[in-house]
């Protein structure tokens, strides 16, 4: 597995507008890494300083002791994998081909058997095998999440970043797709990174959850129970909640209250 | 050990576990993947089914086009006095008119139907917008001013016609450099080199239309027929190798680049994680479409059409994978090239139609009924 480390970055589209703030984080165990936030706090920014999409304007990103910037987008690829947010792809490839594209480093021109086994495999995984040949533009929005998580899981890195995964999912998938990450991050000795929006889902399938807060720092990190704290998510998102724990995970299960206008605001 | 790591989880069900163990076990000799693969192999199939279907029509059309004209040459005539030719053994009368004065023409067509074509295929794939064409980014303001300059200013009268097509390849560059220039000071987004685009064209154009303003009639005429493209404007085999070379050249470099392009379509942050440098290469892939198209338009003037409605054409059969779009859509630009050359030497016989105004004037409209017909969202 890879280890990861983010020494005191800091990322800025320009120099009067700081996204993130003197960053620091390391991750040595595999498992799924839950990040949550309010919205604009440089969640997505984080991650992608960690893919090399990016590159911070202060402070380092190592990989299994090497520098990002020191490696070529390529040597990044062979560990890192990464799933944006929701994208329309404008001219649509099949299905199969889509996420073929994902084995863009395993293949070369021509697609081996090998490469289709395991598309068709993180098919069925994902419950998408019927899809094969439909038209990607054609689907509708959770298939679509559905396609761009098998492009991301064919890649086999050991370590995977996914933006937003369960966003246009339906409960069922939400809960379907973190376990299934969970569990993948189990079996395959794997860093999984996804940021995510719902607490409860959070708090059931990471393993650490990584809290960001305003203006792009890290709040809390550490297992849920001691992240997801009626004082972290006053402080974090500005809402009241009651927090209790579940009896049968014996994970905090979080109530949200009113909303705390005026605090931890967008600015 | 790892056997039992998934189940020593007490968050996790039954069912996720043994999906996931599913996903690790070999599948290569189940049933149901075959059928998947059988599939698969089969839609590729399809896809060199239009690729060769096109080629044979190229073959034909040749020949067609080259019995077209005032002496009567028979079909399959045409086809011995070429092989007779390339065997370096000439009995036929007619090896003059076929070899030197109709072959040209049809072959310049082809390279300049394929060329026009792979270039509209990867702008329209770097720059995700299906409007785009091998112009977008202002090479065709730019050959035009340099056309314009020959005809305007005597450089044709002075030294050749030669003077016109190294002037209009020349000055066809000009927009892509300043592209690639430009997106040092802020990036090389779809977006950023559309609006460069548009606006070097808008400056090459007032230019243009100023020194067509002191032109001659004459002059005005000739112009007006480079602007808007012909075969006609091919003069005999001296005009081919330079524009075959870069065409090769492209068509050579697209096929090997035709990987990229598909992780590229799939949004730059997805390209950068696959391991590519979106922008780097959105600006190789312009600056090669920019030297394939001045290539080919130096030579023909500006013909249209071909180079924004072929890759839609061809995606609609055979789908927007580009390692088979590139290849298919530069065989059916040539065919598709040839074949109205050919409709607009016979349609006003014996006068004849630009290229570009019959592929627009019939192509249109078919066009515009596939776009209704399609069934499959190809955009």
């Amino acid at each position: 597995m890879v280890d990861i480390e983010i020494h005191d970055v800091d990322f800025g589209y320009d120099e009067s507008h700081i996204v993130l703030h003197n960053i620091n984080l390391e991750i040595h165990e595999p498992g799924l890494y839950c990040i949550i936030g309010p919205n604009g706090v440089g969640k997505s920014t984080m991650v992608k300083c960690v893919s090399k999409i990016i590159s911070p304007l202060k402070g380092q990103v190592i990989l299994d002791g090497q520098d990002v910037a020191e490696m070529t987008h390529k040597d990044v690829a062979f560990k890192v994998g990464f799933v944006p947010a929701f994208s329309q792809d404008a001219f649509s490839m099949s299905v199969i081909n889509t996420i073929l594209v994902g084995r863009y480093n395993h293949q070369k021109w021509g697609s081996r058997q090998k490469d289709l086994e395991m598309v068709y495999k993180t098919m069925k995984l994902m419950h998408i095998e019927n899809l094969a040949n439909r038209s990607y533009n054609a689907l509708s929005a959770g298939q679509h999440q559905k396609v761009s998580i098998a492009r991301g899981l064919v890649q086999e890195t050991e370590v995977l970043i996914l933006d937003e995964p369960t966003a246009n999912l339906d409960v069922k998938y939400q809960v379907y797709v973190m376990e299934m990450l969970r569990a993948i991050a189990i079996e395959k000795n794997m860093v999984i990174m996804t940021i995510c929006h719902d607490l409860n889902i959070t708090s059931k399938y990471a393993h650490q959850v990584i809290m960001l807060a305003r203006p792009g720092k890290i709040h809390a990190v550490g297992k849920p129970e001691d992240v997801l704290t009626v004082e972290n998510i006053r402080e974090v998102y500005g809402i009241n909640c009651r927090v209790y724990t579940d009896e049968e995970t014996k994970k905090p299960y979080v109530i949200l209250g009113s909303a705390i206008m005026g605090m931890a605001e967008d600015y | 050990m790892s056997e039992n790591k998934l189940e020593e989880d007490h968050i996790l069900s039954a069912d996720v576990i043994n999906s996931v163990k599913d996903w690790n076990t070999d599948y290569s000799d189940d049933a149901q993947f075959a059928d998947t693969v059988k599939d698969y192999k089969s839609s590729i199939v399809k896809k060199f089914i239009f690729i060769a279907f096109f080629l044979v029509v190229i073959v034909v059309v040749t020949s067609i086009a080259i019995t077209v004209g005032a002496v009567n040459i028979g079909f399959f005539e045409v086809y011995e006095i070429i092989w007779q030719h390339l065997t370096g053994n000439i009995v036929s009368d007619y090896d003059y008119i076929v070899f030197e004065m109709r072959l040209p023409r049809v072959v310049a067509g082809i390279i300049a139907g394929a060329g026009l074509a792979i270039c509209g295929v990867i702008m329209q794939s770097v720059l995700k917008n299906p409007l785009a064409d091998p112009y977008t980014t202002g090479v065709s303001s730019g050959a035009s001013f340099g056309a314009v300059i020959a005809m305007t200013l005597g450089f044709t009268a002075a030294f050749g016609s030669n003077s016109l097509v190294i002037l209009a390849f020349a000055f066809s560059l000009v927009p892509t450099m300043v592209i690639a220039m430009m997106s040092r000071f802020s990036n090389a987004s779809p977006t950023t080199v559309i609006m460069a685009g548009i606006g070097i064209m808008y400056i090459f154009n007032a230019v243009t239309t100023v020194l067509m303003l002191w032109a001659d009639s004459s002059a005005l005429n000739q112009i007006f027929y480079w602007q808007t493209g012909s075969l006609a404007l091919i003069k005999g085999w001296e005009s081919i190798p330079v524009m075959f070379g870069v065409v090769l050249f492209g068509v050579v470099i697209s096929m090997f680049i035709s990987g990229k392009l598909n992780v590229l379509a799939t949004g730059d942050d997805s390209a950068k994680a696959l391991g590519i440098n979106a922008d780097r290469m959105r600006l190789l892939c312009l600056v090669l479409t920019g030297i394939v198209s001045a290539a080919v338009v130096s030579y023909t003037g500006l013909i249209g059409f071909v180079g924004l409605v072929t890759p839609h054409i061809v995606r609609m059969f055979i789908g927007a994978d580009n390692r088979y779009l590139v290849p298919a859509s530069a065989i059916f630009g040539a065919a598709l090239m040839i074949v109205a050359d050919v409709i607009g030497r016979v349609i006003i016989y014996p006068s004849a139609l630009p290229v570009g105004v019959v592929m627009s004037f019939i192509g249109g409209p078919i066009f515009l009924w596939m776009v209704i017909r399609r069934n499959s969202s190809a955009w």
